[in-house]
């Protein structure tokens, strides 16, 4: 609550009862500033100076990152420029040289991936990582294991916590699949589906477990426009109707600048720039980093 | 013959099949069959079916692979024959249990390895297993009561005072065991484990990040695995042969169990037992058939190496053409013969 206290202290001209008033800003419709600050007091995500180099080369370098609660961030930048190093880093699959990562409350220099899903953390991965001889529903339901408590020989005898614990998975699992569109192919086999739906199956094993931060790798590559346009929207609504952050690495520019509240971009492991969508397209040293030299291109990346 | 279903809610032509089958397995068999049907070939079948079944919750279901299924034979055979020698007052299905328990002990110390090394490098890792337990077998007479060569004579059972002797008895003893743990394996691979299993084997990183416990999975199959072999072997010592001998464990039967799962079908029950009743009578039907054409040309020794260039090109084959096994083929068949209105796409386990 001090917290809280204080960062409203900074947009609000509050003296000794300020403990009192906080209470109530969070209740203030459209009052942006001050929740904004509240919800930046405790970020979802956050890194500190973090640096990752594969023998001689540096995939990231001092990389410091905020993530509000329910904010949905882009990470953009050219290929090789460290995007999926930071998931990988955030998620546990990396080993940072240097730096920490924050989830919620939690430090770490190295995030234990085996614990992730216990801290609300779901991922996805930019070719994807589906299991292909599950059916759909099963994918689906695997991204409740952490919580799964029943031995495996209360599973094959059955008892009814074992029972209960399936039917309460499965039910959460079909919501997820009917909340995406997939009922229809919830009894198919993951891997003998189109590439489209497959990513959705994805974004659906992600979100059964209602994660606090979810990281998407690149999530509408390889799809139609309308595919894009789709999930774009599936997206938006997960985080409306849950309240998740979102972590995405996205490559069209277009998608992203219409999805996302924020974009920090990458270069050479360097973050370049950080900011609303807005303040993106107007950064000389991103459009420098996306077309090379050329000054006043703006238009192909504004489009 | 197939076993139920994973997805085994609703009644289905699957369940009536099984039914039938059972029936015919119980009712029609035990009385009709020959002796050399029951002894040489149904009661090896029901054994080797249940090693397959062992090996595939490892290597179909988990994709951990293992050359070692012949030593968790030999540990449940030898282990079986100490429990019913040493401690004669428990009942046998006691020490089956107990032997099936033992070779699931010592499947979760080869199964360590799996840890930290993945497909050929596991296979030449469990590759320990085979030798040493072959080894320690024939180097220490314990095991086999002081047998010079390691030869073990399994008594008649006893299982609630009725001698389990003769052909017909060995092969009922052997179907209710193989019925039992095959149904409650397919219940293991329907749950929330058995999900695990393919999690790891069809994509491990993603496991390990939506939270399965890695360790615990991959051992959950090496012990259940072996457990289901050790039974097996069991069923091999005790109602197949009754007299065996460690060098009867070697690896060619490793080889042998995993051919039957290649060809019958990686990550299905039903083709465990397809793959198991193929390498059963195969070889029988190709003497025939060879002494048929052939004459005396035909030998034993010829037998055996015509045997080998078949199964071999025969697993080639497959690999190539269906690495889903034999009982893929004969679903895809079954379908345009019955033109069952079937998912096109589901995969039958």
């Amino acid at each position: 609550m001090s917290a809280v206290a204080t960062a409203n202290a900074k947009t609000l001209p509050l003296t000794g009862e300020g403990v009192e008033e906080a209470r109530v800003v969070p209740a203030v419709a459209g009052w942006r500033p001050a929740s904004a600050a509240l919800r930046a007091a405790v970020p979802v995500l956050a890194l500190e100076d973090i640096s990752v180099s594969f023998g001689g080369v540096v995939a990231l370098r001092d990389v410091d990152l905020r993530v509000a609660e329910g904010e949905i961030r882009a990470v953009i930048g050219p290929n090789g420029a460290g995007k999926s190093s930071l998931l990988n880093v955030v998620s546990g699959l990396y080993r940072p040289d240097r730096g920490r990562v924050q989830l919620g409350d939690r430090h770490f220099s190295h995030v234990p991936t085996s614990r992730l899903a216990g801290f609300g953390v779901a991922r996805t991965f930019q070719n994807l990582a589906l299991f292909k001889g599950l059916s759909v529903l099963d994918n689906v339901m695997m991204g409740l294991v952490h919580r799964r408590r029943a031995g495996f020989l209360q599973q094959i005898a059955g008892t009814p916590w074992a029972r209960r614990e399936e039917a309460a998975n499965r039910a959460a699992a079909e919501e997820i699949v009917g909340f995406l569109h997939l009922t229809e192919a919830s009894e198919r086999i993951a891997g003998t589906l189109p590439y489209g739906l497959q990513k959705r199956v994805e974004l659906a094993r992600a979100l059964v477990a209602r994660p606090k931060l979810l990281l998407l790798d690149e999530p509408l590559a390889g799809m139609t426009l309308t595919e894009k346009q789709e999930l774009s929207r599936h997206i938006r609504n997960a985080r409306d109707s849950y309240g998740t952050t979102i972590v995405l690495i996205e490559h069209d520019i277009g998608v992203v600048m219409d999805l996302s509240d924020s974009i920090t971009v990458l270069d050479h492991g360097c973050k370049i720039a950080d900011g609303t969508p807005d303040q993106v397209r107007a950064n000389q040293a991103v459009i420098d980093a996306y077309l090379g030299v050329a000054h006043g291109d703006e238009t192909e990346l504004a489009s | 013959m197939p076993a139920p279903s994973i997805r085994a809610s609703r009644l289905t032509s699957n369940h009536i099949g099984i039914a039938l089958l059972l029936g015919v397995a119980y009712g029609i068999v035990p009385f009709t069959g020959s002796e050399y049907l029951l002894d040489a070939i149904l009661t090896p079948f029901l054994a080797l079916a249940l090693a397959a079944v062992g090996l595939n919750v490892l290597t179909g279901y988990a994709g951990q692979v293992s050359l070692g299924s012949a030593a968790f034979l030999a540990v449940g055979a030898y282990a079986a024959y100490n429990f019913n020698l040493r401690i004669p007052e428990l009942p046998f299905l006691v020490s089956l249990l107990l032997a099936g328990l033992v070779a699931a002990l010592v499947g979760l110390v080869f199964g360590l390895p799996s840890l930290r090394l993945r497909g050929f490098y596991l296979a030449v890792s469990t590759l320990a297993a085979q030798f040493f337990v072959q080894w320690a077998l024939t180097k220490f007479g314990w095991f086999s009561n002081d047998n010079p060569s390691g030869v073990i004579d399994a008594p008649t059972l006893n299982i609630a005072g009725i001698p389990v002797s003769g052909a017909e008895r060995r092969y009922v003893f052997s179907l209710t065991i193989v019925l039992i743990a095959t149904f409650l394996t397919v219940r293991l691979l329907a749950s929330q484990s058995g999900r695990n299993f393919i999690a790891v084997r069809d994509h491990e990183i993603a496991a390990k990040v939506i939270g399965v416990p890695l360790l615990r999975t991959k051992l959950l199959a090496f012990g259940i695995s072996s457990f289901l072999i050790g039974i097996a072997g069991v069923l091999w010592a005790f109602a197949y042969l009754r007299t065996v001998e460690p060098a009867g464990f070697n690896l060619d039967r490793s080889f042998q169990i995993l051919f039957i799962i290649i060809i019958g079908g990686l990550a299905s029950i039903r083709g465990s037992f397809l793959g198991a009743a193929f390498i059963v009578v195969f070889p029988l039907l190709l003497s025939r058939v060879g002494a048929a054409l052939l004459g005396n040309v035909f030998d034993s020794g010829v037998l055996e190496m015509s045997q080998r260039i078949v199964i071999g090109g025969l697993i080639i084959g497959l690999l190539i053409a269906e690495p889903r096994g034999l009982i893929a083929l004969l679903d895809r068949f079954s379908i345009r013969v019955f033109r069952k209105p079937r998912h096109a796409n589901q995969q039958p386990n």
